[in-house]
């Protein structure tokens, strides 16, 4: 197994995973509570990444932040160099990539908070901010870890975003599933299948983990 | 939280509001604290809240079938729903004007809001759960209220528990003590004992009276229960599909019930005020006399004091007529009086016989027959003693 590549996975994924967090909330409690009409064609946009091919996805992402698009150039203006094939670009790629396992987790279980609840701090004086800190997001806690959990180990598997965003290159985008299609190509099946097993049981426990926290822990009896 | 101008209640401006606002109870000069309500909203294709009511200190029972509207009634006084048109006023203070535009959030209504779920938060400790409205207290004010609250509740050894590890007659008070310590303009219960026996009911009933009588706010307080109108209720507002069909104090509600609703609430025919003589604690009854009457009636002994006044029901089918002085029975209630009026609903004979108060009585028509009642009879009315239900007023 290649430990940089491994390292460089996890760093990538918790990036991820925070950066979800921070930007899934406001968007998860938006989809739960927005009466918008349009709201559909929202949510369609988001959910994309579940069905969308990854190289279609990668490739789009590519063209956004190469030096054509003003995403890029505001970029290159800003550090000096491309977001393509760098880490940077990577994590904006992977942000988008697992999306929506970070924000429909958080989504379904903001609007399955009970409205009475809500109702109650909003009598109880509680602005909307309070309402959603102190009652809305402890008892979305189940909800919560499925969706960092989720956009972690998607993001440790990804391949083809990292592809064409992010090529081949060891310590800056080389990660953990490149590294296995490297070495089948080179026919070393046996690297291969080391890595490919770490990946594996991780992935394993990180889902056991969210399904035994979604079955006792969290719930207030 | 709570802006000073929710608690600056105008009197001169209150006057002036109260020729707009058109109470349909009759109350004379707006009480300082009473929510006039006059609002409409449509929901679906066919149902339609419509209610012009006034809502004044004291406990006001809204009574009726499901889907009568009562919970929406509630929700549009809370602000977590929207009227399509109107206006709810804390005399002076508009919550929601339709005309004007105004529509108070919730957070800005100051309405202390008892949910027919409880709504609890699960999620924390009963004393949190008490102070989640008034965390915008310093923290030693915080801790003084909730406090006094949880001691007046008789729920202060529990603070520490959730919601979950705790009775349902413990989550009542709790849920009680949340929406009373903020100190509401108005309080709106739906059916809030609903789910609990009787005994524990009545000692919750009992907290909340002995509430009342200190903060004399609106309390609306929706149930299904004929016993918690009459031992709540000092009027009662009788929804039928976003209708206010009926409404007064519990006894003129019934005194004509020509809706389905109220006959519902009539199941006593007879209730009269009366006063406690004396409780016989080791016989298990107490003597309660009929107010502007002589009357004397032995009742099963409830917690009451003596010089108390209660409301004592009497269904007209449990009333005996005997044609002469009766002797030697283990009745404990034998009153004289004579026939005013006899007549006839379906199959029942209905007697109104006056005897220092006027009494209806219902018998069979055979029996009616034997008897040869005529209007003008002399008769004895045989009431046993747990044939008269005490209910609080």
């Amino acid at each position: 197994m290649d430990p940089q590549a491994f390292w460089l996975t996890i760093r990538l994924a918790a990036l991820v995973a925070a950066v979800l967090v921070i930007v899934g909330l406001p968007v998860a409690y938006w989809i739960a509570y927005s009466r918008w009409r349009w709201k559909f064609l929202a949510e369609a946009v988001f959910s994309l990444p579940i069905v969308l091919p990854p190289t279609v996805l990668g490739f789009y992402v590519l063209v956004a932040l190469g030096p054509h698009s003003p995403l890029g150039r505001g970029w290159e203006a800003l550090t000096g160099h491309t977001l393509a094939f760098t880490f940077e670009g990577l994590v904006i790629g992977s942000i988008l990539y697992s999306f929506p396992f970070a924000v429909q987790p958080f989504a379904a279980s903001f609007a399955a908070v009970d409205s009475r609840l809500v109702a109650a701090s909003q009598t109880l004086g509680a602005s909307r901010l309070r309402t959603f800190f102190r009652v809305i997001l402890p008892l979305s806690v189940p909800g919560l870890v499925t969706g960092v959990a989720l956009s972690f180990a998607h993001t440790l598997g990804e391949f083809g975003v990292v592809l064409m965003v992010g090529g081949n290159i060891p310590g800056v985008t080389r990660t953990v599933s490149i590294d296995i299609y490297d070495k089948v190509q080179a026919f070393n099946y046996a690297g291969a299948n080391s890595t490919a097993l770490v990946l594996l049981v991780i992935s394993f426990l990180i889902l056991s983990v969210v399904y035994a926290l979604n079955r006792r822990v969290w719930v207030w009896k | 939280m709570v802006p000073s101008v929710l608690r600056d209640y105008g009197f001169c401006s209150a006057l002036m509001e109260s020729t707009l606002i058109n109470p349909v109870l009759p109350t004379a000069a707006p009480d300082v604290r009473e929510v006039s309500v006059q609002i409409r909203r449509r929901s679906g294709k066919d149902f339609e809240l419509d209610l012009a009511v006034a809502l004044p200190p004291g406990i006001t029972i809204l009574f009726g079938p499901s889907g009568a509207g009562k919970t929406t009634l509630l929700d549009c006084l809370a602000g977590l729903v929207r009227p399509d048109t109107g206006r709810i006023a804390i005399v002076e203070k508009i919550l929601f004007d339709s005309a004007r535009e105004i529509n108070l959030p919730p957070q800005l209504r100051r309405v202390g809001y008892v949910f027919q779920d409880l709504a609890l938060f699960p999620h924390l400790s009963v004393e949190a759960n008490v102070e989640y409205g008034i965390s915008s207290l310093d923290a030693q004010e915080r801790k003084r209220r909730s406090a006094a609250i949880l001691e007046s509740f008789r729920i202060a050894h529990l603070r520490a528990r959730r919601p979950g590890k705790i009775s349902g007659g413990e989550r009542q008070r709790v849920a009680l003590a949340r929406a009373l310590v903020i100190d509401p303009a108005i309080l709106l219960l739906d059916e809030p004992l609903a789910a609990l026996d009787a005994a524990t009911k009545a000692k919750i009933v009992d907290d909340l009276r002995a509430w009342n009588q200190q903060h004399r706010i609106p309390v609306v307080y929706v149930t299904h229960s004929r016993e918690e109108v009459f031992a709540l209720g000092e009027r009662v507002i009788v929804l039928e599909n976003g209708r206010a069909v009926a409404q007064g104090t519990p006894h003129e509600v019934m005194s004509a019930p020509r809706l389905e609703t109220v006959a519902q609430l009539a199941g006593f025919e007879n209730i009269f005020d009366a006063k406690v003589i004396s409780a016989h604690a080791e016989r298990g009854t107490m003597t309660c006399q009929l107010e502007d009457s002589a009357i004397e009636l032995e009742t099963p002994l409830v917690r009451a004091d003596v010089g108390s006044r209660m409301k004592v029901g009497i269904r007209a089918g449990d009333i005996l007529l005997a044609s002469l002085p009766p002797a030697g029975l283990s009745a404990r209630n034998i009153v004289p009086g004579r026939v005013v009026s006899l007549g006839q609903r379906d199959v029942i004979a209905v007697a109104k016989v006056e005897c220092g108060v006027e009494m209806e009585v219902h018998l069979t028509l055979a029996a009616r027959d034997s008897l040869h009642l005529q209007p003008g009879c002399e008769v004895w009315l045989v009431v046993k003693t747990h044939s008269c239900h005490l209910m609080a007023v």
